[in-house]
């Protein structure tokens, strides 16, 4: 579905933030990255819908080379790459329903666009997605009105709208507490695996990272140290990431948390075929 | 859930405005479609002039090529004297427009009468441009540039005592109360409670108006009050153009310098 | 410790307020070269009291003569403001619309450098001149009339709105137009659902505060003839008909202030 070779991108400072990166995703699954500051994840995730252009290296979604598109197949391809923003990058300005539905600006005219003229197949999706992440009745409040939890889902909402076949997902929980965090998190896996959509996630809490993934690839000075799954994890991969610490408080204890919460992971693996209803009304 | 329910629940329409929301908006948008319509349909406009406009805009600017640039040696006294009105009147109006900023804000000022007086002072000035001010002042004092001091003093009066006024509604009646609760006397008041807060308003007012100011002193000589608008007037007037476009261009230069002190020294006031 | 004690009794006995000018030889220095600067100035503009007090006698006289002030040529004085209004309300409008390109391309993070730089040189210099010069080389090619004013006033305004557009939109949080881009949208798309929502309410605040400014400047253009109350009031001022020119100065000042209120009506419901 996704195929990253050799991936190089050279600010114009002279800073290498990605130095020959390569992995591919062949199957729905959640991916998060982990990695410090400075590592290069935000670049590589903003690399794939070419927000940053990298400088040289090949991305293929499916069987488009991203790197070799110019300006309207861009726009085509972005369609289908749902991207979700740390800071939530709503317009402020603009109603919960108008961000959600903004999603879909790349499948409608310009007048349509301008009218707010939406196809009712995509409203009602917008209202069915809004009850999903838990905003029921706010598609009229103005989106500077909402907290951040409220805006993150709102951005995930908008993500999910594109029917994107791989979702980017920047640091999602970065601003929010730790609940909230949690909350989000389990949100964008129950989604991601209800719409059968792989997703890479950029993370900085690795006990976060553990829970919620299937698979987790550490980044450090733009390589790729680490592609494994969160039981590989242990503390001397995450020297190799980010260096020497006292890492067993930042591990999760596998078999301890298993017997307390019933592994999270394992809950979520079987998607609700009810809940697939988004999509069907839309296909049909 | 059933198919009723389905479409209730999540509709396939959406507006963004309700039907009255809309309507307001279409009022707007057609009465101000209206507005500029009677505006430039009365206008008595000779839409024929365009046609050949641009050659007309053309054949100005080939006359204004080269500058003139002998006449540069009867600039520099005008010039001179354009900046001193600028200077001078900035100065002049610091004097006035302090006590009536005072006058004009709501915490500072004695009764609801002098606020109103306070009030209408500032839009009077406010409301006449400096070169009107300009011809009043040529009649009362005659030609020259202390006409021009005067005019660009009682514009510039409503502008700064605007800015100041409102500076001094905003500030903080904690500080003012603390002092007040010493036992000081309304000026010791005045001068240690209300001052330091406002001073750096005015600074930087002061300085943003003299800027300003050197633009409109340039012309207050068109109508006879002094600085480099007089011979500007003139050799329009007698079709010199080359002489125009060397004056202008100085006029570019001295405006650029003061623009560049104004923003360094209010840069370094913030 | 010997030295603890030692600060403690040479504690200062002395003290002022920091300056805003830390160096004495600084601050002092512009003072004298203030009080320096007055008296040159003074002297090369030839003001002396001379001229001060026989302008004072003659302010009193056009003063008397000036109250009560005139209204009976009220016809004239209509057709003057009702002129000003049109030329202010076109010029408004038409600066409305141009300032949105003007705007747009002045604004580094929408437009590639080049157009940005010509963008913002346009602006610089449509601001520079007085538009008294301005509205004397639009009488020189369009004629005496309202045409000339218009014009000045088109080219004020739009350099007007258009500066304090593109400053609005580079002060945007940039994340915005990311996310919106990251959907797909092409660069119109971008405009209507991102830029304009944000851009829009103080774009017409300052729209609408310009539509007050032009009234004022209406009455200026009008001196050089380029029509509007301005030439009305020109012309009793050379006929010394000083009791009109109190009744049309009154009426613009009764202008302008209700402008103003309007102007923060519309402003505070934009918000």
């Amino acid at each position: 579905m996704l195929t990253i070779q050799n991936l190089v991108k050279v600010y114009p400072t002279g800073a290498k933030a990605l130095n020959d990166v390569s992995f591919s995703v062949d199957e729905p699954q959640v991916i998060t990255i982990i990695g410090p500051s400075g590592a290069g994840k935000s670049t590589l995730i903003r690399c794939i819908n070419r927000l940053v252009e990298p400088s040289s290296g090949k991305i293929m979604l499916g069987d488009t080379d991203i790197v070799s598109l110019r300006s309207s197949g861009l726009r085509k391809a972005r369609r289908r790459m749902g991207m979700i923003f740390q800071e939530y990058n709503l317009v402020e300005r603009l109603t919960v329903m108008e961000n959600v539905l903004s999603g879909r600006l790349g499948y409608i005219g310009f007048w349509r666009a301008y009218r707010r003229k939406y196809p009712p197949d995509d409203v009602s999706a917008a209202f069915k997605l809004l009850d999903r992440v838990g905003l029921e009745g706010y598609h009229n409040t103005r989106a500077d009105a909402l907290s951040g939890g409220q805006r993150q889902r709102v951005g995930i909402a908008r993500a999910l709208m594109q029917r994107p076949e791989l979702l980017l997902v920047d640091e999602p929980t970065a601003s929010l507490d730790p609940k909230t965090s949690r909350q989000i998190m389990r949100l964008l896996v129950e989604l991601a695996r209800e719409h059968n959509t792989p997703a890479l996630i950029n993370i900085h809490d690795v006990a976060l990272a553990q829970t919620f993934s299937d698979r987790i690839i550490g980044l450090a000075d733009g390589r790729t140290v680490f592609d494994g799954t969160t039981e590989d994890v242990t503390a001397d991969v995450l020297t190799q990431i980010y260096g020497e610490e006292d890492w067993s408080t930042t591990i999760r204890k596998v078999d301890e948390e298993d017997e307390e919460n019933g592994d999270e992971a394992k809950k979520m693996k079987k998607p609700d075929p009810q809940k697939g209803l988004v999509r069907e009304a839309s296909a049909g | 859930m059933t198919l009723e329910e389905h479409a209730q629940k999540y509709p396939e329409v959406w507006q963004r405005f309700n039907p009255r929301q809309t309507l307001i908006r279409y009022v707007w948008y057609l009465s101000i479609v209206a507005v500029a319509t009677w505006s430039v349909s009365n206008l008595d406009i000779p839409w024929i002039y365009f046609l050949d406009a641009h050659v007309q805009a053309m054949d100005l600017a080939t006359r204004m090529w080269p500058p003139d640039l002998d006449f540069v040696d009867k600039l520099y006294d005008p010039l001179i004297e354009t900046i001193h009105i600028a200077t001078l009147g900035t100065l002049v109006t610091i004097l006035i427009a302090f006590p009536v900023a005072f006058l004009a804000a709501r915490n500072t000022t004695f009764n609801s009468t002098t606020w109103f007086i306070g009030r209408l002072i500032l839009v009077t000035s406010r409301s006449v441009n400096t070169v009107v001010w300009g011809l009043l002042f040529v009649a009362i004092f005659g030609p020259g540039p202390l006409a021009g001091i005067w005019a660009i003093a009682f514009r510039s009066i409503g502008f700064m005592g605007k800015l100041v006024a409102e500076a001094i509604e905003e500030i903080d009646l904690g500080a003012v109360e603390a002092i007040e609760a010493t036992g000081a006397s309304r000026l010791q008041v005045l001068w240690i409670g209300i001052l330091p807060q406002v001073m750096p308003v005015i600074y930087g007012t002061t300085i943003y108006r003299w800027d300003i100011n050197i633009r409109e002193s340039t012309v207050l000589g068109f109508v006879g009050a002094g600085g480099i608008g007089i011979q500007l007037y003139s050799s329009i007037n007698l079709f010199a153009w080359q002489e125009v476009s060397l004056m202008l261009t100085s006029v570019f230069a001295v405006v650029l310098v003061s623009e560049f002190i104004s923003a360094a020294v209010r840069q370094r006031i913030s | 410790m010997t030295a603890q004690n030692q600060n403690e009794d040479a504690a200062p006995r002395q003290w002022q307020t920091i300056k805003l000018i830390e160096n004495p030889y600084w601050r002092y220095g512009l003072v004298i070269l203030a009080i320096a600067y007055l008296f040159y100035s003074v002297g090369t503009l030839d003001i002396n009291w001379h001229r001060m007090s026989t302008g004072l006698t003659r302010a009193n006289n056009m003063f008397s003569r000036m109250v009560p002030p005139d209204f009976t040529r009220w016809e004239l004085l209509v057709k003057g403001i009702l002129e000003s209004l049109q030329m202010a309300f076109a010029a408004s409008f038409f600066g409305m619309i141009l300032a949105v390109p003007l705007g747009l391309c002045g604004a580094s993070n929408l437009v590639p450098r080049p157009v940005y730089l010509v963008a913002r040189a346009i602006i610089v210099l449509s601001r520079t001149f007085h538009e008294i010069i301005i509205a004397i080389f639009f009488v020189k090619i369009f004629g005496f009339g309202p045409l000339a004013g218009v014009l000045t006033l088109v080219v004020a305004s739009t350099s007007f709105i258009s500066k304090m557009l593109a400053e609005d939109i580079e002060n945007m949080p940039p994340g915005q137009l990311e996310a919106v881009r990251a959907t797909g949208a092409s660069f119109p798309k971008l405009l209507i659902y991102c830029i304009s929502p944000q851009a829009l309410p103080r774009y017409l605040g300052v729209s609408i505060y310009r539509l007050d400014a032009n009234i004022r400047h209406s009455t200026v253009v009008g001196i050089v003839g380029a029509g509007g109350i301005g030439q009305v009031l020109a012309a009793t001022f050379s006929r010394y008909d000083y009791d009109f020119s109190l009744a049309i100065l009154m009426i613009i000042v009764a202008l302008v202030f209700l402008g103003e209120v309007f102007s923060n009506w519309v402003r505070s419901g934009l918000r």
